[in-house]
C-alpha cells in the first residue's frame, strides 16, 4: 500500500477516531475536573486519584454485575470522596505532607480495591447485566447513545461545579489554593476547605472510574495507574489551548483538554504505537504541555533576537 | 480591651538555637487606642502580633480580648474579630481571584460560608463605594485579578479587607515596609483615616519612628523580647525621634546601629 492510500484510509478513519476520543474524553473529563480541583484550585499534588479511580471502577463493576448500575455510580462517588477525606485527614491531623499522604492512601487503596473486587484482579460486566449505557440505549440515537449519556452527566456536573465554585464556600475553597493565610485571616478553617475540596476531587475521579468500567464493561485493579498524569495533561492542554478565564471557560477547557488528549492518544495508536507505549506518549505530552509557557517564551525570544539581528544586518549593509 | 499578661514565647526550645522571642511581655490596650510598636530586628515585634493573632500559641501567660481568654483559640476563630495586614503584600490577597471576589471573602467574615452566592449585585455596589474611598481607581477594575495589582494597591486592598467587617483589634506588621516611600505614605494615610473613623484599637509595628510619633497615641518599644519603653499621654507628646533613640540606647545598653530604625 502506498503512502497516499495509507493517508487516505487514515483520513477516512478520523470521524471514527473523533467519536472514540469524544466518548472516552468526556468520561475522563470528569476525572480531569477532579484533578483540576486538587492541583489547581487547592494547589495540592494529590496522587490519591490513581487509587480512587480504580476504587470507583471496582464498586461500579461489582454493583453493576449485581444489577445496580446507577447505585454503583453513587457508591463510587461516595467511596472516592471518603478516600479524599482520608488523604486530607492524614495530611492535616497527622502532619504528613500532602504528597506523601496521598501516596500512602493510593498505596492502601490498591488492597482495598482488590477486596472490593473479591480478590479478583479484574471483573467483566457480562451481558445480560445492565450498565447505565445499556439502560439508556435508544434506537434514535444509534451509535451516539453512549456519547449523549456521558455528555448529559458531564454537563450536569460541569454546571453544578461552576455554581458551587461561585458560592460563598466555593470562594474560600478557591482562595485556599491561592493563599491559605488570607483565608484563615478571613475567619475560615482551611482544614475544612481542604478536606471538602479533596473529597469532591476524588469523588469525581471515582465517578469517572465507575463510568469507564460500565462503558467498557470491565474493571481492572490496575486501571487507575497513571491517572494523575492523564488528568493533569488534560488540565494543562486545556489551559494552553483554550485559555483560563473566566471560570466557566476554564472548566470547559479542562473538558476539551481531556478530549484532545484522547484524540492525540488515538492518533498515536493509529501511527503504529502500541498500548504498551502509551505511558511514554502520555509522559511526553505532559512534558511538552508543562513546558509550553517556557518554550513559548523561548520562541518569542528567538524571534525577537532574529528580528533585531535582521535590523542590525540592515544597518551594517 | 486587649490584655496581654506575662506572655512568654521560646522558639526551638532545648536546641542550640533556642531563642526567647517574648520574655514575659505584658501590655494592655484601651478601646480605640492606636499603638506603635518599634524595636530592632529580632526584638519580638512580629512574634507578639503572631501570638495575638493565633499564628503562635504562647508558652506561658495569657491573652484576653474583651475579657475572653483567647490564648489558645485557633487562628481562624480569632480572625473573626482581629483584622490583619502583613508585611508581604502577597500574603493579604488571593492573587488568582478578582478584586471583588477577594473583597467578598473578607465581607462574609464571621458569617456562614454556605452555598449562597459568593458575590451579589448588592455586594458589588457596596464594594465599589468602599474601593472609591481608597482613591486608587480600583473601583473601576473590580473584575481584575488581585495578582495584577501593585504592592501598594494590594496593601490598600488588604487594609480595606481587614477593616471592612469592623474588627475589635487591628494588627499591622510593617505593612508599608515593602512599598516605595510615596506609596507607603499613601497607605499610611489610609491607615490613619480608617483607624480614626472606625475607632479600632490598633497595634502597628513600624521601623519608622517619625511615623510612629506622628500617627499614634502611644509608643511601645521592644528589645530582646521585652517592652523597654511604653509612652503615652504627655510623655509621648514630649518625645522626638532623637529622644527615642536616646532612650533606646539607655534602656538597651546598646547603640542604635540599625539603619532601618533611623529611617525617619
Ligand atoms: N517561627 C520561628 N522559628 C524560630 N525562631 C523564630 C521564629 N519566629 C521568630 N523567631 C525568632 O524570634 C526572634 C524574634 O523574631 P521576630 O520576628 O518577632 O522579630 P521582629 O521584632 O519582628 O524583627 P523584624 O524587625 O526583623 O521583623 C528572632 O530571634 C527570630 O529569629
Ligand atoms: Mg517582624
Amino acid at each position: 500500500m502506498g503512502v497516499f492510500e495509507q493517508l487516505a484510509t487514515f483520513i477516512e478513519r478520523i470521524p471514527g477516531l473523533l467519536l472514540d476520543s469524544g466518548e472516552l474524553g468526556i468520561i475522563y473529563a470528569i476525572m480531569a475536573l477532579g484533578v483540576f480541583i486538587s492541583f489547581r484550585t487547592l494547589n495540592t499534588p494529590d496522587l490519591t486519584v490513581d487509587g480512587s479511580f480504580a476504587l470507583g471502577a471496582a464498586f461500579s463493576a461489582v454493583l453493576a454485575v449485581n444489577g445496580h448500575p446507577v447505585f454503583g455510580l453513587i457508591i463510587a462517588f461516595l467511596a472516592g470522596s471518603a478516600a479524599g477525606c482520608i488523604t486530607s485527614l492524614i495530611n492535616v491531623r497527622m502532619g504528613i505532607n500532602p504528597l506523601l499522604a496521598s501516596i500512602l492512601v493510593m498505596l492502601g487503596l490498591y488492597s482495598v480495591n482488590l477486596r472490593v473486587m473479591g480478590k479478583q484482579p479484574n471483573i467483566p460486566i457480562n451481558k445480560p447485566a445492565e450498565t447505565i449505557y445499556s439502560l439508556f440505549k435508544a434506537d434514535s440515537l444509534a451509535e451516539y447513545g453512549e456519547l449523549v449519556l456521558s455528555i448529559i452527566i458531564l454537563s450536569a456536573i460541569l454546571i453544578s461545579l461552576y455554581l458551587f465554585l461561585k458560592t460563598r464556600f466555593g470562594f474560600v475553597l478557591r482562595a485556599t489554593g491561592d493563599n491559605e493565610n488570607m483565608v484563615r485571616a478571613s475567619g475560615v478553617n482551611t482544614d475544612i476547605t481542604k478536606l471538602i475540596g479533596l473529597a469532591l476531587a476524588n469523588g469525581l475521579t471515582a465517578l469517572s472510574g465507575g463510568m469507564i468500567a460500565q462503558f467498557q464493561r470491565f474493571s481492572d485493579v490496575q486501571m487507575g495507574t497513571g491517572m494523575v498524569v492523564i488528568g493533569l495533561s488534560s488540565v494543562i492542554i486545556g489551559e494552553v489551548v483554550f485559555g483560563t478565564r473566566p471560570l466557566f471557560r476554564r472548566l470547559i477547557a479542562v473538558v476539551l483538554g481531556s478530549v484532545l488528549y484522547r484524540f492525540i492518544i488515538s492518533i498515536a495508536y493509529e501511527v503504529g504505537l502500541e498500548a504498551s507505549d502509551l505511558k511514554l506518549v502520555s509522559a511526553v505530552i505532559v512534558g511538552i504541555a508543562l513546558s509550553a509557557p517556557k518554550i513559548g517564551g523561548g520562541l518569542a525570544k528567538l524571534k525577537s533576537r532574529f528580528s533585531t539581528g535582521e535590523k542590525a544586518g540592515e544597518q551594517d549593509a | 480591651m486587649l490584655e496581654i499578661n506575662r506572655v512568654k514565647k521560646v522558639f526551638l526550645k532545648g536546641t542550640v538555637n533556642e531563642r526567647t522571642a517574648l520574655d514575659n511581655v505584658s501590655l494592655t490596650l484601651k478601646e480605640g487606642e492606636f499603638v506603635a510598636v518599634i524595636g530592632g530586628n529580632g526584638s519580638g515585634k512580629s512574634t507578639l502580633l503572631n501570638c495575638i493573632s493565633g499564628v503562635h500559641f504562647p508558652d506561658s501567660g495569657s491573652i484576653k480580648l474583651d475579657g475572653e481568654d483567647i490564648s489558645f483559640l485557633p487562628e481562624y476563630k480569632r480572625s473573626k474579630f482581629i483584622g490583619r495586614v502583613f508585611q508581604d503584600p502577597l500574603k493579604g490577597t488571593a492573587f488568582d481571584m478578582s478584586i471583588e471576589e477577594n473583597l467578598a471573602i473578607a465581607w462574609y467574615k464571621g458569617r456562614s460560608r454556605n452555598l449562597k452566592p459568593g458575590l451579589t449585585r448588592k455586594d458589588i455596589e457596596v464594594f465599589r463605594e468602599k474601593l472609591a474611598r481608597l482613591d486608587l481607581g480600583l473601583e473601576n477594575r473590580m473584575k481584575d485579578k488581585a495578582g495584577l495589582l501593585s504592592g501598594g494597591q494590594r496593601q490598600a486592598l488588604t487594609l480595606l479587607m481587614a477593616i471592612m467587617v469592623r474588627p475589635k483589634l487591628l494588627l499591622l506588621d510593617e505593612h508599608t515596609a515593602a512599598l516605595d516611600p510615596s506609596t507607603a505614605k499613601k497607605v499610611l494615610q489610609l491607615t490613619r483615616s480608617f483607624v480614626k473613623e472606625e475607632k479600632i484599637a490598633t497595634l502597628m509595628v513600624t521601623h519608622n519612628m517619625k511615623d510612629a510619633l506622628e500617627m499614634c497615641s502611644r509608643i511601645v518599644m521592644m528589645h530582646e523580647g521585652r517592652i523597654v519603653l511604653d509612652a503615652s499621654g504627655e510623655e509621648k507628646e514630649n518625645l522626638t525621634v532623637d529622644k527615642l533613640i536616646e532612650k533606646f540606647e539607655e534602656r538597651s545598653g546598646q547603640t542604635l546601629d540599625n539603619d532601618r530604625m533611623l529611617l525617619a
